[in-house]
């Protein structure tokens, strides 16, 4: 019984029971638009890549993405870089755990983006999704899904940030454009 | 968290992919058998066992072992699989027990298999069963559980098997011992049939060092370990709602065999202590040693040691981090503050920079107040394991020493000293390195960096440097096995005959220490020569036919003083030991001030750089693989007056003299 997140929307990170929750993965998952033509049956491949990026006063402190897969703090883990997605149908391609209890104190938001590594734009992909998993249960707390990719190679997927002692999730689903994630920080900015 | 399971209850699984473990203190063979919704076993093919350990989903070992690992693939099972019984047996064809009774009490621990442990359960209360079948998992309603079984049988093997339904039980019993007998190891390894990577001999070319610049990373453990900082591990099981019956009953007892409903726990006759107690909410596992993956104990605590290491560097840095930010948020708010006129003066001003202030001492309590929290952890963590190390990993005051014999095994990594932060003095995390060494070590006897007053003067260093060695090479020859490492020293001028007399001795030396620039040439030469030998027969395939005198134990050179006494020639050999040496069981220990060799310029940069840079005293120049910190290095010696370096090293030249 996840909640189908539409852009801007927020959710509390709280469970029904007051207790707040410890440990967040985001999963990210992909597959590649099929061709038509000729060669149907030849797949391209498409690489998304899922990055999240903490920030502290409004200023980015820390990123964990595929070429740094842990943050120096420990508390964000990237499970490594999928270069084709779309391995199990529904299934995360990527993942980026979050540790609650153990984000530092000064990181007040922690935003997740994707971006086409190779360029392709999301009409290329299908069935991209990003979703928010507790992952003490495994239970799916929101999900949040690309649709209408357009002509854009990158998005602003969502964003956990601090509120009161515990934690919230927003979906942004802003589209931009990049390679990594140092490309989408304009983009960002606004959305903090 | 771990669920620790009694006879008859059941838990959940969360996963499809497990890993069973069992460590049983003796030799035990385990196989699985498949049963289908009756708990039938339809025949042969549906047990898996050492003689065919692959069955689809299922993967047992060939062979008895006191460790065992099972992997099972609940979603690769055949669909008419609803029933997993993991059995134990002992194995018939050696002269080990044969009864449970007479051993430990078999552990068995469920894993995921990213090495979370799920449940763990202790076969207690076992006597003359010879076989046991220790968990069952089993499908319910489309979700699989794990029951602890404990289900002994008097009649070993074949009455377990005949029990499951399968009509040639005694046939396939047979035909399982023969193939667990198979795969035994032999009691007592002859040294000459040890593995090959692990004999200096034969072993494999290493990767070369990395060049490496002041502050030297080191490198991150092989198979990283898990850390404690990994996401929180499954919820707690719902303890009370134990129900052992869960819709169908145990299987039948045996007569004369009771239901054991005592706790595993209040009988501590488990290997090891099984893991801690589920804890309450809210409140973090009470930590036990070997807490990490790994094959053996071993590993595991290596494994363990390198998660401290990274945890500790990983909550300092965000707990300096948080400072840094609380700091700099405090400065640009006091401009703030000063950059509006109105402000500048009056009681609005001082309102603005006392919140400033009060914000930043806000965050950096609470940032402080996390690290106290990780570090409560992980010196209660440090309590558990320093005192579980064996004699490789431990200090020299550990009690482990006193009761010191000499290894069959070399270890697979060492302690070359302690590693602390400021911000956690009193936490130690012990320096370990794999073995066989991948390069050299030096010890800087230069001027230290410390600015106190009480440095000891250049004389004293020196001392102190070559004393660190000593305690470094007596540990190397202690935790090899016997006559496997020599340790050979180069002592020009003869300076350092006080601080070599605990080797000298006892007579630990494979040889006298060299003297004299003539000593140090034929001492260089040998070691070449003997490098160069050992490299041809590692390329041709041909380890047996060494001449008779090359020693292959593996070497250990002290350089004392370097470069004093070496001739061009010889610092051109000692650079080719250097570079070829630890890949063939030759390694350097150099003890040197570095401005001594200042007359040879650049030449000698790459040797330094190849060696790792350790200090007699206490100093911050290693720099940990994931975050960079200082981390401040002390090495580890033996307590002053003590006798134990004497002890262990006479033990040494005991265990040598009587394998000659």
């Amino acid at each position: 019984m996840s909640v189908n997140l539409s852009k801007g929307q927020a959710i509390s990170l709280e469970k029904k029971d007051g207790a707040s929750l410890t440990a967040v993965r985001m999963g990210l998952g992909w597959q590649a638009a099929k061709r038509r033509g000729l060669f149907g049956s030849r797949t391209r491949e498409i690489d998304l890549d899922a990055s999240a990026v903490l920030f502290a006063g409004g200023k980015p402190e820390d990123v964990v993405f595929f070429r740094h897969l842990v943050s120096d703090d420990g508390s964000v883990r990237h499970t490594g870089d999928n270069l084709v997605g779309g391995v199990g149908q529904g299934g995360d391609d990527e993942a980026i755990l979050v540790d609650l209890q153990r984000v530092p104190v000064h990181i007040d938001q922690i935003v997740f983006t994707v971006n086409s590594f190779t360029g392709q734009t999301f009409q290329e992909v299908q069935n991209a999704f990003c979703r928010l998993v507790d992952e003490t249960t495994g239970q799916e707390l929101a999900r949040y899904t690309l649709a209408g990719g357009g002509e854009y190679t990158a998005q602003i997927m969502a964003k956990v940030h601090r509120a009161g002692s515990g934690w919230t999730m927003t979906a942004i689903g802003a589209p931009a454009n990049g390679r990594t994630f140092q490309d989408l920080m304009p983009t960002i900015l606004p959305h903090l | 968290m771990t669920a620790e399971l009694v006879r008859g209850q059941n838990h959940p699984l969360p996963r499809v992919r497990l890993e069973i473990r069992i460590s049983a203190g003796v030799p035990v063979l385990a196989g699985a058998a498949l049963g289908d919704e009756h708990g039938t076993v339809h025949g042969r093919e549906w047990v898996a066992h050492p003689g065919t350990p692959a069955q689809p989903g299922v993967e047992v070992p060939r062979h008895a072992a006191a460790e065992l690992g099972l992997s099972v693939d609940l979603g690769v099972l055949p669909e008419a699989v609803h029933r997993v019984g993991v059995f134990l047996a002992l194995p018939t064809g050696t002269a080990g027990p044969l009864r449970f009774g007479a051993v430990p009490a078999p552990h068995t621990t469920v894993n995921s298999v990213d090495g979370t442990e799920l449940v763990c359960f202790t076969l207690t209360g076992l006597d003359a069963e010879a076989a046991v079948i220790a968990l069952e998992l089993y499908r319910r309603q489309g979700a699989w559980k794990v029951r602890g079984m404990g289900q002994g049988y008097a009649g070993g093997l074949p009455a377990l098997l005949a029990d499951q339904g399968l009509r040639d039980a005694g046939d396939l019993a047979t035909t399982i011992q023969e193939a667990a007998a198979r795969g035994l190891p032999r009691p007592i390894p002859a040294p000459s049939a040890e593995p090959a990577s692990r004999t200096a001999s034969t072993a494999p070319p290493q990767t070369p060092p990395t060049p490496l610049t002041s502050a030297t990373p080191l490198a991150s453990p092989a198979p990283h370990g898990a850390s404690a900082s990994a996401p929180a591990a499954e919820p707690s099981p719902a303890y009370a709602r134990q129900n052992p019956d869960d819709g169908r009953g145990p299987a039948p007892q045996p007569p004369g065999s009771q239901v054991d409903y005592t706790h595993p726990r209040r009988t501590r006759d488990a290997p090891f202590p099984p893991p801690a107690p589920s804890p309450a909410d809210g409140q973090p596992a009470r930590p036990v040693a070997g807490d990490a993956v790994g094959w053996s104990m071993e590993e595991r605590l290596y494994n363990q040691v390198w998660g401290m290491f990274e945890d500790l560097a990983r909550t300092t840095a965000a707990y300096r981090r948080a400072v840094e930010f609380a700091d700099s948020r405090l400065e640009q708010e006091l401009d703030h503050a000063l950059a509006d006129p109105r402000r500048r003066l009056g009681t609005a001003g001082d309102a603005a920079r006392e919140a400033a202030h009060a914000r930043r001492t806000e965050l950096a309590d609470q940032a402080r107040a996390a690290l106290d929290r990780d570090l409560g952890q992980l010196t209660a963590e440090a309590e558990v394991v320093e005192p579980a190390l064996p004699p490789a990993y431990a200090r020299w005051d550990n009690p482990v020493w006193h009761a010191y014999r000499v290894p069959a095994d070399p270890p697979m990594a060492l302690r070359l000293g302690d590693l602390h932060l400021p911000e956690s003095v009193p936490l130690r995390i012990p320096l370990l390195v794999r073995l066989p060494l991948e390069r050299g070590l030096w010890i800087d006897s230069g001027p230290a960096a410390a600015d106190d007053d009480q440095v000891p003067d250049s004389a004293e260093l020196r001392h102190l440097a070559l004393e660190a060695a000593v305690a470094l090479a007596a540990r190397l020859l202690a935790v090899h096995p016997a006559g496997a490492f020599a340790v050979r020293v180069i002592d020009p001028a003869g300076a350092g005959a006080r601080a070599l007399l605990p080797l000298t001795q006892a007579g630990a030396l494979a040889a006298p220490p060299a003297t004299g620039a003539a000593g140090v040439a034929q001492l260089l030469e040998g070691l070449t020569r003997r490098v160069d030998l050992v490299q041809m027969a590692v390329r041709g395939g041909a380890a047996e036919s060494l001449p008779a005198d090359v020693d292959t134990a593996q070497q250990l050179l002290i350089v004392n003083d370097f470069p004093h006494g070496f001739d061009e020639r010889s610092v051109t050999r000692l650079r080719y030991l250097a570079d070829e040496g630890p890949a063939v069981g030759v390694h350097l220990l150099l003890v040197a001030d570095r401005e001594d060799a200042a007359a040879y310029g650049p030449l000698l940069d790459p040797l330094w750089r190849s060696l790792l840079r350790l200090t007699p005293l206490p100093d911050d120049h290693l720099a940990d693989p994931w975050v960079g910190h200082a981390w401040t290095y002390e090495p580890s010696l033996a307590p002053v007056g003590g006798r134990i370096l004497r002890e262990v090293l006479a033990e040494v030249v005991r265990a040598r003299t009587k394998q000659q």
